[in-house]
């Protein structure tokens, strides 16, 4: 596979790890009252669609940035690549 | 013996004669020969003995679906089992040997499992050798698997280099023959960076093999022509002997080159290489493969696919009979019966299974249209056939043509679904191509001459418009739409001997029906419980029989029947060619650290820790021991000092303005009061609350960190921080960076290492235990200025500090420091002595951070702050993990001192047997105390704190060995860590 880096253009898969589901970026708040469940959920509970899956890929071998990486799970296709970092501040992660 | 066979003409070099053995016998061949036509030349039939029944074989094909003339070749290491000598090119000096008989070939002992074939069906293991049980592994599969099979390795290693490469281009042409050539030309003319790559070692593909015309001249000279233009161009690269073995995403090929395979010797190079090669696009031309047609005993040598007859008598001048007979449902074959009889051969019958004659007979063949052939005769080589209308017709060569199969392998390696064509009797491409893939020629169903260059030049054209080229206008060259009618007629149902329908495995017709029978109907059932179809050849000229005969029990037709999927390879590729380079030391690279040379100098002995070397120890002379030596070291550093090389442990350099803030989340305890100056042991969880990794950070200023990790999870602790730095915490001010290789790090550890270090560290810095105690840390200079980072911190539990330098320091370094320390008997000390000082301080290592131990079971619960936020902490207080009957990390010591305690023996109670029910848990580190003189051990053991005292078994199956131990603290020396202080 080949995944179009946002910073560095088409890089091999082969200088990438492989982590699971973005929503790994949705780290629960430790003070809320479930937070016990809200961290199960968060660590254990994936969805595992047929289709496109947006997922984390660390460039080991390149500049170490996390990627948000929308492939289809069914085709390999890659449609969308995005750096982690970026998502996560869009997704109202700071500090 | 001389070559018997050969006629004139040929695509051969008859000025260089190539001699060459095949069991034993000397031949002689030509350049350009393989090794299959080069013993069909000299006459030679018999060339192996089949998988199962052990039945006598030939030569079948002339390609890469061969699957009787399999041979090995080459002697000893470099010998090379299941060789098609149908893509063997012939060298002088070849050495060839067949397969698969006990005994000479002609007179194989094992024959005797063709008498015994109605016991020998499909399956038959699985049920004739049921019982009794224990006879399985002892007897039947051993005998089972001697008895049948391919070619043996020779259990030597494989001298032979093999290589790994990456290519890329803009358009990769899979295939060489006319399609493939015409869509090399088109798209090389645009401009495009073009790769033309065949498996032959000859392009033209079928050109060189048929007497049709091309552009008022020869095919294979009009090949010839067309490889010239494009070797000539800059933006073309021409890959012979290489076959794309697998369509991958993302428009990526495997493809294996075999650069040295046809020379005697491979005089230092790479025998083969795998590439990977990256296409925007690829046009597959791989053409068709002819198939055969089941009847009784077609197996026989003699009895050959018909357009490999022709191919071996137009391209290699070698003719595989005198007189020659054709079997065929289409109108190829009678092209073979034309060609042959052009060349001078006997055509004894054309057998048409179809009612009407499509073309001419040569002259004196006798013509037998809506018949079949039924019985074949002829033991080591065809004698007769038998037809459906009784005659009886001599011949030694029976040419079958049971129609082309276009090649659609690299079609499907993206799960695309083949379609049936009725007009072709064939599968070609479905509508879900691998992306960027076109497909061109007979390989897309397109049979004729005409249709393929069309093809190729219409299919390049279109992809280098796609990609931006301007494709130039050009003629395509003249060739004629040849005669391809064909029929769908596979099998002939007849209530006679044997029909074979995969060659390879020795599946006959009647086994399919067996299977369909015994309930497997899915034809991936069927595969798997014939075997049709699988081994070297893959079922490329048997699969679509084995489907007929399917198809007709199922009542259904062949393309709601369906074809197994095809998966990469499209032909074998050796284990040695996808390992490459990476073989033995270079299976992963080596990391040595700058002590190395140093280490070696004194005959260290060194242990692999992940890619590092290590020194394990250092054995001084007349010691014969390794414990002498360990408990040499370990009692030296105790007692004075000693230095470790800790430079593989990882080292992460933290900077930021929330550098502290950082820190103090990913670890479980507080970081973000740490002064300037300090050192902190950390302890790092994983989210889900267990144990991760620990080690010391320290602080060298306000926004400035060195942590380290253990020299296994250096890499992914590192990982793991960067998750959190850029997916967690984007908006905090921190940046990392993996600091382990550059500075070099050695541990001055005993009573004497500030004196040592006093001698070291330039007089400007004050290492009195006042200004400089236990957990500080410092930029520093070293003799006279070399820079250098102090930290005052144990693993051995004495007075102990590391200082590491910049790593081209390294070497200079650790000798300077033993210069020095001499004064003192200052000892280096490796692995094993590091190992005894942490037991006996009862310092957690990987033994004891498995993955599956918590903060609670190490005895670290108040390590883990419940003030703050940190990866793992939330799930750390889940009830089950911090149970009342919980594992503790404890001591153990054995009840009888001289007893050796044993690393992984597991805990029960005394009055209880050792069985995985009693079980308590287990002992996870094991060392000799110097120190106490006895053994001693860390091991986890439920309510262990409560416990002290108490007396359980180690129970130690694998050694045998069983012993009493007494549980204790984990802390054996120095409890209390006075020493460290000092």
């Amino acid at each position: 596979m080949i995944i179009n880096h946002p910073l560095l253009g088409p890089r091999d898969a082969s200088e990438f790890v492989y982590l699971g589901d973005a929503s790994l970026i949705d780290r629960p708040d430790w003070q809320a009252k479930d937070a016990q469940q809200q961290f199960h959920d968060y660590l254990y509970l994936r969805d595992n669609p047929a289709g496109a899956h947006r997922e984390l890929w660390f460039h080991e071998q390149g500049d170490r940035s996390w990627l948000v990486v929308t492939r289809d799970t069914i085709t390999h296709e890659i449609t969308n690549v995005e750096l982690a970092r970026d998502v996560a501040l869009q997704r109202g992660r700071g500090r | 013996m001389s070559q018997t066979h050969r006629i004139d003409g040929g695509l051969l070099d008859r000025s260089r004669a190539l001699r060459f053995t095949f069991n034993g016998t000397s031949l002689e061949g030509y350049a350009g020969d393989t090794l299959a036509s080069a013993l069909i030349a000299n006459g030679v039939k018999l060339v192996g003995r089949s998988f199962k029944y052990h039945r006598p074989r030939g030569i079948f094909t002339a390609g890469s679906e061969e699957p009787n003339a399999l041979v090995t070749l080459r002697r000893d290491g470099h010998g090379e089992p299941n060789t098609r000598a149908t893509v063997t090119e012939l060298f002088d000096g070849l050495v060839a040997s067949s397969q698969n008989h006990r005994g000479p070939l002609r007179y194989d002992l094992m024959a005797v499992n063709d008498y015994l074939a109605p016991f020998l069906s499909a399956g038959f293991y699985y049920k004739t050798f049921m019982w009794p049980k224990a006879f399985w592994e002892k007897l039947y599969e051993p005998v089972i698997r001697s008895s049948a099979g391919l070619g043996r390795l020779s259990g030597k290693a494989d001298p032979d280099i093999y290589d790994k490469g990456f290519l890329h281009c803009d358009i990769l042409i899979i295939g060489a023959g006319p399609a493939g050539l015409c869509a090399a030309l088109s798209a090389a003319r645009s401009g495009a960076r073009v790769i033309l790559a065949d498996e032959d070692f000859r392009f033209g593909g079928r050109l060189n093999t048929e007497t049709m015309a091309v552009a008022g001249t020869s095919g294979a000279d009009w090949a010839q022509q067309a490889v010239a233009e494009l070797a000539s161009m800059d933006n073309v690269r021409l890959m012979p002997r290489t076959t794309i073995y697998g369509a991958y995403d993302h428009g990526i090929y495997g493809a294996l080159e075999r650069r040295t395979d046809h020379l005697a010797e491979s005089a230092g190079k790479p025998r083969q290489v795998l590439w990977r090669i990256y296409s925007k696009r690829a046009i597959l031309c791989a053409g068709a493969t002819e198939r055969s047609i089941a009847f009784g005993n077609n197996d026989r040598p003699g009895i050959m696919l018909a357009g490999s007859v022709r191919a071996y008598a137009n391209r290699w001048a070698a003719l595989p009979g005198k007189r020659i007979a054709v079997f065929t449902n289409n109108d190829d074959g009678w092209r073979t019966a034309s060609d042959l009889a052009a060349h001078g051969a006997d055509i004894a019958a054309i057998v048409d299974t179809r009612d009407r004659a499509p073309l001419e007979a040569p002259a004196g063949a006798t013509v037998a249209m809506g018949a079949y052939v039924t019985d074949t005769k002829g033991r080591h080589g065809l004698k007769s056939i038998t037809l459906s209308n009784g005659t009886t017709i001599e011949c030694d060569c029976l040419a079958v043509s049971g129609g082309w199969s276009p090649n659609v392998h690299l079609t499907c390696h993206q799960r695309d679904k083949p379609q049936w064509r009725d007009d072709i009797a064939g599968f070609v491409p479905g509508p879900d191509l691998p992306v960027g893939m076109r497909v061109a020629g007979a390989a897309n169903g397109a049979l004729t001459l005409a249709a393929a260059l069309r093809e190729g030049h219409e299919q390049a054209h279109a992809a280098a418009e796609e990609l931006g080229f301007k494709p130039a206008s050009i003629a395509l060259p003249a060739a004629e739409d040849e005669a391809v009618e064909t029929s769908a007629f596979f099998h002939v149902k007849a209530d006679g001997p044997r029909a074979w329908i995969d060659l390879q495995n020795d599946v006959t017709a009647k086994d399919v029906k067996l299977s369909h029978q015994e309930g497997f109907r899915s034809v991936e059932h069927l595969k798997r419980y014939t075997t049709l179809g699988m081994a070297t050849d893959q079922g490329k000229t048997a699969n679509l029989l084995g489907l007929s005969v399917m198809a007709e029990c199922n009542g259904r037709s062949i393309p709601e029947t369906g074809t197994t999927i095809f998966r990469p390879p499209y032909t074998p590729v050796a284990i040695g060619a996808l390992a490459g380079r990476s073989r033995g030391k270079a299976f992963r690279p080596t990391r040595l650290t700058t002590s190395h040379k140093s280490a070696e100098e004194r005959d260290a002995v060194f242990v692999e820790a992940g890619q590092w070397l290590r020194a394990q120890w250092f054995p001084e002379k007349g010691e014969t021991h390794w414990r002498e030596s360990v408990d040499r070291e370990a009692v030296r550093v105790r007692e004075s000092v000693g230095i470790c090389d800790v430079t593989t442990l990882g080292k992460i350099d933290i900077q930021g303005r929330d550098a502290a803030e950082f820190l103090n989340r990913v670890y479980s305890n507080g970081f973000a009061k740490l002064p300037v100056g300090k050192v902190r042991y950390g302890l790092m969880l994983r989210e889900d609350g267990m144990v991760m990794d620990d080690g010391t950070t320290a602080r060298l200023g306000e926004n400035h960190f060195v942590m380290t990790t253990t020299t296994a999870n250096a890499v992914s602790v590192f990982r793991h921080l960067e998750f959190c730095r850029q997916c967690l915490w984007p908006g905090l001010d921190v940046h990392l960076i993996s600091a382990t290789e550059q500075w070099a790090q050695f541990a001055v550890a005993g009573p004497h290492s500030r004196d040592l270090l006093r001698k070291v560290v330039d007089p400007e810095f004050d290492l009195s235990n006042e200004a400089f105690p236990f957990m500080a840390c410092g930029e520093v200079t070293v003799f006279d200025g070399t820079p250098s980072r102090l930290f005052r911190i144990s693993f051995s539990g004495e007075l102990a500090y590391e200082i590491a330098v910049p790593a081209r320091y390294g070497d200079a370094m650790i000798r300077a420091l033993m210069d020095v320390g001499e004064e003192f008997g200052v000892v280096p000390y490796g692995t094993e002595a590091l190992s005894v000082l942490r037991i006996e301080k009862g310092h957690p290592v990987a033994n004891e951070l498995c993955g599956q131990t918590t903060a609670r079971d190490l005895g670290l619960e108040r390590m883990v702050s419940k003030k703050k936020d940190c990866i793992g902490n939330t799930l750390s207080e889940r009830s089950h993990l911090n149970r009342e009957d919980g594992l503790a990390l404890m001591g153990f010591a054995p009840v009888m001192r001289n007893e050796h305690l044993s690393a992984g023996a597991h805990f029960t109670s005394r009055d209880k047997p050792a069985t995985t029910e009693n079980d308590e848990g287990w002992m996870t580190s094991v060392a000799y105390s110097p120190t106490l003189g006895h053994s001693i051990g860390l091991g986890f053991i439920a309510r262990g704190r409560d416990r002290v005292g108490e007396i359980v078994q180690a129970a130690d199956p694998l050694r045998g060995k069983t012993i009493e131990v007494r549980i204790v603290s984990p802390h054996f020396v120095d409890p209390e860590g006075e020493r460290q202080r000092a």
